[in-house]
């Protein structure tokens, strides 16, 4: 029978990358002045895992590497070895080298063992150190060789005496001595003259009332006639070999008529040594037991450092990481899928009560009917709810590298940076979060590389020492926003002016607003940094990060405080699928609006309009001000243009601006699928994309925050006009 | 067919074990931990155990030493998968009350004469 093991590997892999987080995180989360041993055990596990997975599916290089550091975390488990701040950077060193050795073979592409290397060596170096115990013992190894390689004498008749004397509570370990001999039985099966002979001994049974019914009191003397080698029969009993008595002796060299247990022990008193360990003093039991066991584990860990000795090859730059087919599985808790099969259970019994109404309609039965459709709309929308949070995950899947990485950054930049995570468990769909992770990275690169100033200039302008980025996430209408915030010396206005001058991106007289002069950063080929560092690029970031975002239906926007920070605030869709809509009739046209983004719907009054300029006009609501915008206009809808006053007004919020609306018509709310316009025509300004309503036609969803650049737009524009 | 409660932390294992044991017939059923699997054996009595050692929660160890309280399991085999360098686990798990190991990495065929060795 065989078994292709490769149908494991995608869940091996999964698994191993999860495990490869654990460690991260545990070995980031180790206080050293307080070691506690339930997070070694963790990394260990996660450690060892790895090495028997990989081990197992035929991933050698991998499993070979992480034999030795499984051995040294073995070693500082058991307490023999105290964990320094060496072996964190070595153990995390690793975990970057086992991640990228899982790409590649995920990748189906045969690793780099050069930095595996390296780092093995590290280990042999340290778990070197600690070595001594080794040597001492390998006597009662080759010893028991001998014994094997004896077997070649082949004077006499072929076979073997066994005195198989077990603990008395062998059964209770599950060992049926039966089983053992009927192995036995097998190895001795074919062939002449070949047999099993199993002659019981009674001596040890006591008295019936002192007789345990689950202890095992009989011996056995089992003579094997076979030509076998004794380390076939050594591996039926190494169960219980530990703890039973048990001696071997060839047949040729025994005398078969007299079977006494007594005198077996005797002849063969050389044998007992090392196979031997008597089970009735249980002090000797340990005192055998270690030194037979430490030698094989020592003896072990030596071959596989030998194995590994390092080859040390010519420092090779990392080759560009293959980009492994992306992680098309998703972990789903039971629960939620039993939430699923349970809804899809309603939804089929809705629809054959509705069939069955359908049948057998008339009009008398029209309440049914009505009732049958409004249960199959709570179905419906259950189970789309239970689809799409399957979809969901916590924030702190694309947070949780970050507390590594700015580790790392602020030692390499010699500067001190306390990280603080807000949020974490804010739920964002999979594909979304699967993108923003880039974007997010380069943006805490950035912050910690530009933003934070140095020690030094932070002490100099009174500030502390170390230097605080904080990552939060949370819920902002039907948006999820993702802030990296800084307490750094903010963006620098002048200088960002200067390189754009410089860069020809914008006219030297011209005038900007504060937030255009930031905007400026995300212009492609745009760099503010002196020093082109490593750390953060080349100026090729910033605009690419708008344009990962964007392409996610998000935008960013970043604000900044002179001496005091910059705040780069990402906004994100929850779902790029499925949209709670308003819909809208203008003109004869049906529009939606995310149902999120709708303040309130109201009725103009003439008390409530300003005109400021030309055709600009606002309504004062409340306190606030709020500009109006026709979507007649806006689209340029063929239709009377109708007077403000007494007109349907449906006050939206974009990104932090109200506007509000005209509209002819408010028509119902609907859930909407949303289709890509981009995808499948061209992209349209303040149009986010379509659906297809009950009837087939065609709705088109307006882009609230598109729509509110738009009407500030025109606003400038009006003023420019005016002016 | 003898039923088999294998045990793993390891999803990979666990379904590596399972379609290799489900494909000699056995009756399997998967456990990912062993505090999961003194529950499941509560409620039902297995031929034979197969647990790995270093599971969070409640590792193989003690969950040999549970099993053996429990009046079913006081006699059924129980194999812990364990590597070639965990020597003293071996020795802590017989003390439990294993009945004998199974070295990883092990591949599915010789994990398959061991089950059928001990389940005869």
């Amino acid at each position: 029978m065989s078994i292709d093991l490769s149908q494991f590997h995608q869940v091996f892999f999964e698994e191993s990358f999860e495990g490869l987080d654990i460690m991260e995180s545990s070995l980031l989360a180790l206080d050293l002045t307080e070691v506690d041993a339930e997070t070694i055990n963790t990394i260990f596990r996660a450690a060892h895992s790895i090495k028997g997975g990989a081990g197992t599916f035929g991933f050698m290089q991998v499993s070979g590497f992480t034999h030795v550091v499984e051995t040294l975390l073995d070693e500082i488990r058991a307490g023999d070895r105290g964990i320094e701040q060496d072996h964190v950077d070595l153990f995390l060193q690793c975990v970057d080298c086992l991640r990228g050795l899982m790409s590649d073979l995920q990748a189906g592409s045969e690793p780099d063992m050069t930095q595996a290397d390296d780092l093995k060596s590290k280990f042999e170096a340290i778990l070197a150190g600690g070595e001594v115990v080794a040597e001492s013992a390998i006597d009662t190894q080759t010893g028991n060789q001998d014994i094997s390689d004896g077997s070649t004498d082949d004077s006499g008749e072929k076979g073997w005496k066994i005195e198989f004397i077990p603990c008395e509570d062998v059964l209770c370990t599950g060992n049926e001595p039966y089983r053992m001999f009927r192995e036995l039985q097998e190895l001795a099966e074919e062939g002449e003259g070949n047999g099993l002979e199993v002659i019981p001994h009674l001596e040890r049974l006591p008295e019936l009332s002192s007789m345990h019914p689950e202890m095992c009191y009989i011996s056995w003397t089992i003579i094997v006639r076979a030509d076998i080698e004794l380390s076939e029969i050594e591996e039926i009993f190494e169960w219980v070999v530990d703890d039973c008595d048990i001696r071997y002796q060839r047949l040729s060299e025994c005398d078969l008529s007299t079977l006494e247990t007594h005198q077996a022990v005797e002849s063969s008193a050389e044998v007992t040594d090392i196979v031997v360990i008597d089970n009735a003093d249980t002090e000797q039991e340990e005192i055998n037991t270690v030194p037979l066991k430490t030698p094989v584990i020592s003896e072990k860990i030596e071959k596989a450092l030998e194995e590994s000795a390092v080859k040390i090859a010519p420092k090779v730059e990392k080759k560009a990481v293959t980009k492994a087919a992306e992680n098309t599985s998703i972990r789903v808790s039971i629960d939620k899928i039993d939430g699923l099969i349970n809804m899809v259970g309603e939804l089929v019994i809705t629809q054959s009560m509705l069939g069955q109404l359908g049948q057998e309609f008339d009009v008398s039965r029209l309440q049914s009917l009505q009732e049958g459709l409004s249960q199959l709309e709570q179905n419906t929308r259950e189970l789309q709810e239970s689809v799409m949070k399957i979809r969901m995950l916590p924030i702190s899947f694309a947070f949780s590298r970050f507390p590594r990485l700015v580790r790392d950054l602020s030692k390499q930049l010699d500067k001190e940076v306390e990280l603080v995570m807000l949020g974490e468990n804010t739920e964002l769909d999979k594909t979304v979060m699967e993108k923003i992770g880039d974007p997010l990275v380069h943006l805490v690169r950035n912050s910690l590389d530009h933003g934070l100033e140095s020690v030094q200039e932070r002490t100099d302008n009174g500030k502390s020492r170390a230097g605080t980025i904080t990552l939060n996430a949370y819920h902002h209408g039907g948006n999820i926003v993702i802030e990296v915030k800084d307490d750094g010396a903010g963006l620098n206005k002048e200088r960002i002016r200067k390189k754009a001058i410089e860069k020809g991106i914008i006219a030297e007289d011209e005038h900007l607003t504060d937030s255009q002069v930031y905007d400026l950063i995300f212009q492609a080929g745009f760099s503010t940094a002196d020093v082109v560092s490593d750390v953060s690029g080349r100026g090729v970031g910033m605009d690419v990060v708008r344009r990962n975002i964007a392409e996610l239906n998000g935008s960013i926007d970043v604000s900044s405080k002179d001496g005091e920070g910059s705040t780069f605030s990402i906004r994100l869709p929850l779902t790029l699928a499925i949209l709670d809509g308003q819909l809208v009739r203008v003109g004869e046209e049906v529009y939606i609006f995310p149902l999120v983004s709708i303040v309130e719907s109201i009725q103009l009054e003439k008390s409530m309009l300003n005109n400021i300029t030309g055709n600009q006009f606002v309504m004062q609501l409340r306190n606030e001000y709020v500009p109006i915008v026709s979507l007649q206009d806006i689209f340029n809808i063929d239709g009377e243009k109708k007077d403000l006053e007494g007109a349907m007004l449906v006050v939206v919020e974009g990104d932090t601006e109200k506007v509000g609306i005209v509209v002819d018509e408010l028509l119902g709310q609907q859930q909407v699928v949303i289709k890509s316009l981009e995808q499948n025509y061209e992209k349209v300004d303040s149009i986010s994309g379509a659906t297809i309503l009950g009837d087939g036609t065609v709705a088109l969803i307006v882009d609230i925050s598109g729509l509110n650049n738009k009407s500030s737009e025109n606003k400038s524009e009006d003023q420019t006009q005016a002016a | 067919m003898a039923t088999i409660l294998a045990v793993d932390d390891s999803a990979s294992m666990r379904q590596m074990v399972t379609f290799t044991l489900k494909g000699a017939g056995y009756d399997v059923q998967e456990a990912s931990d062993g505090s999961e699997a003194l529950s499941i054996a509560k409620t039902r009595k297995f031929d034979l155990v197969l647990t790995d050692v270093n599971m969070p929660v409640m590792d193989g160890i003690e969950l040999v030493t549970e099993l053996r309280k429990l009046g079913d399991y006081k006699f059924v085999p129980v194999l812990m998968l364990t590597t070639e360098s965990a020597g003293d686990k071996k020795m802590a798990g017989k003390q439990a009350g294993a009945t004998g190991w199974i070295v990883k990495p092990f591949n599915p065929e010789q994990l398959l004469n061991t089950i059928k060795k001990v389940l005869g």
